[in-house]
């Protein structure tokens, strides 16, 4: 064993990653809790990794045999359902850990300076798990998938300028077809975990070398009391990781993933027809606009209002230079509450109309 | 050493231009074929004008039935007095498929509760623009629709 040690301490000192992880602490506070949601969301991903490949062996992509290579793996093959379960909860879960994961770092300013990179690689990878979402959503070829698609891919085609070549980039044609469906596989199994995996090592790198951020304390500068990384947070971080497991398997089991009709080209749109919860308070918004708001169409108006909302809250490090010097900055904490609001309002909203 | 320099400038300036004009072409080199090859190429079918649907007995009145018009969709009515409509089933909204409504002798999109009367106009909810209409023609009991 100390042999083997030292080989590999000779080629990489290991010693060093040692000291650094003996000497790491994190901050303990009456915010501290916040600190676990990020490791939840990582651990869902992982969930997500692992249960993704396992469906990637019975999955048949295509218009003609996804919806029944995934009606055979939950009726014939053994414990498929609970994979694809699995699959689908621990997506939903891990979008609500991310969101609470956001939040927390947002309304604690944990985003100034020097966490900038941190914060941005953070939203590139929140943005990442809703198109996931998207994607994945698509693969079982279901009624309910097919017509979300379709309404969401004609979303993204009302961007003023890039929309039309982005519809066809996306639906690989005009309409939603078998050829929409071997893209958005492609993006969900390959391009997407490529950039995906990037993005989450650069944040996660930047996490451990720059340790947790402490909330903003302008009055006097208080010294807070801290515990060790290793053993004891680390601990903690399993003990919850244990815990969302089961709420996991619960879920899961108890709530199994239905998988619906299949999609039919020529059949018209169900009732209710939804998108995933997390994109529900959007669609409410584009929803309740009108028709045509002065010249411009509500959709077009609605989606442009998002896409600058988005890229303005993904850069609001550089616009909050308060808390970068170390001031509280109210304005930025309202604005946080307003979004979190805004968006738990509009889910409920779009929850009750469908 | 001075007076060399302007020479010498234009040179490197030149050195500049062509390198990265160098580095431009390239990028284009790499680029646009993927470009091009996402972009997918147009199906050139022949593009369907007209389509058989059924004969007229096959339809009840006050119904509406999807037929398939090429690749897309189209929706077919047969209105209480009998008085045959055809248009696309498309949503001018955001693409969902229609359907007819016989308790509200409308037609109907479930996406977003759009709704149209029986001459294709959006009356209420979100769709912007009425249905593509199309005319149908009956030719000894058998119902053509065609897009002019
Ligand atoms: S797609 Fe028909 S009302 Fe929205």
């Amino acid at each position: 064993m100390n042999r083997l040690y030292q080989w590999f301490d000779e080629r990489v000192s290991l010693s060093a990653f040692i000291e650094f992880i003996k000497h790491k602490e994190v901050p303990k506070h009456r915010h501290s809790v916040w600190y676990y949601f990020g490791g939840v969301t990582l651990f869902l991903f992982i969930v997500q990794v692992f249960s993704g490949i396992l469906l990637l062996f019975y999955y048949r992509p295509g218009a003609d045999t996804a919806f029944e290579s995934i009606k055979f793996l939950m009726t014939k093959v053994q414990f498929g359902w609970l994979i694809r379960s699995i699959h689908s909860w621990s997506a939903n879960l891990m979008i609500l850990a991310a969101f609470i994961h956001m939040f927390s770092v947002y309304l604690t300013k944990a985003y100034r300076k020097p966490r900038e990179i941190t914060w941005i690689t953070g939203m590139l990878l929140f943005f990442m798990a809703l198109a996931f979402g998207f994607s994945g959503y698509l693969l079982p070829w279901n009624e309910l998938a097919f017509f979300a698609t379709k309404v969401g891919t004609d979303i993204a085609g009302s961007v003023p300028l890039i929309g039309k070549p982005l519809l066809v980039l996306l639906r690989g044609g005009d309409n939603v077809t078998g050829a929409t469906l071997s893209r958005f596989f492609g993006f969900h199994v390959a391009l997407f975990p490529a950039i995906f995996t990037v993005l989450l090592g650069i944040h996660l790198f930047l996490v451990q070398i720059q340790g947790m951020s402490t909330p903003l304390n302008p009055k006097e500068d208080k010294k807070y009391d801290s515990m060790p990384f290793f053993p004891n947070f680390v601990l903690r971080d399993l003990l919850l990781w244990l815990i969302v497991l089961n709420i996991l398997a619960v879920l899961a089991v108890f709530f199994p993933w239905e998988l619906g009709v299949k999609a039919d080209l020529f059949a018209s749109a169900p009732a209710g027809i939804s998108p995933e919860w997390y994109f529900l308070f959007m669609f409410q918004v584009l929803k309740m606009l009108p028709s045509h708001v002065w010249f411009i169409e509500g959709e077009v108006l609605g989606i442009v209002l998002f896409g600058i909302a988005g890229a303005l809250w993904t850069v609001v490090p550089f616009l909050d230079k308060k808390s970068s010097r170390g001031q509280q900055s109210r304005f930025f904490t309202y604005v946080g509450i307003f979004a979190i609001i805004f968006i738990i309002v509009f889910t409920i909203v779009g929850w009750l109309a469908s | 050493m001075d007076n060399q320099s302007s020479p010498n400038g234009t040179k490197r300036d030149f050195l500049k231009y062509a390198l990265s004009g160098g580095i431009l072409a390239w990028l284009a080199a790499i680029f646009y074929p993927i470009l091009a090859y996402l972009n997918p190429p147009k199906v050139t079918g022949a593009q369907v004008t007209s389509v058989k649907v059924g004969k007229i007995g096959d339809f009840e009145n006050d119904s509406g039935t999807i037929f398939r018009f090429g690749n897309q969709p189209g929706i077919l009515i047969k209105t209480k007095d009998g008085e045959f409509k055809a248009f696309s089933a498309t949503c001018t909204h955001l693409d969902c498929t229609v359907q007819y409504r016989q308790d509200m002798g409308l037609i109907w999109c479930a996406c977003h509760n759009g709704r149209y009367d029986l001459s294709g106009r959006n009356i209420a909810g979100p769709p912007p623009r009425p249905l593509e209409a199309y005319n149908v023609i009956i030719k000894n009991d058998e119902i053509l629709v065609t897009k002019s």
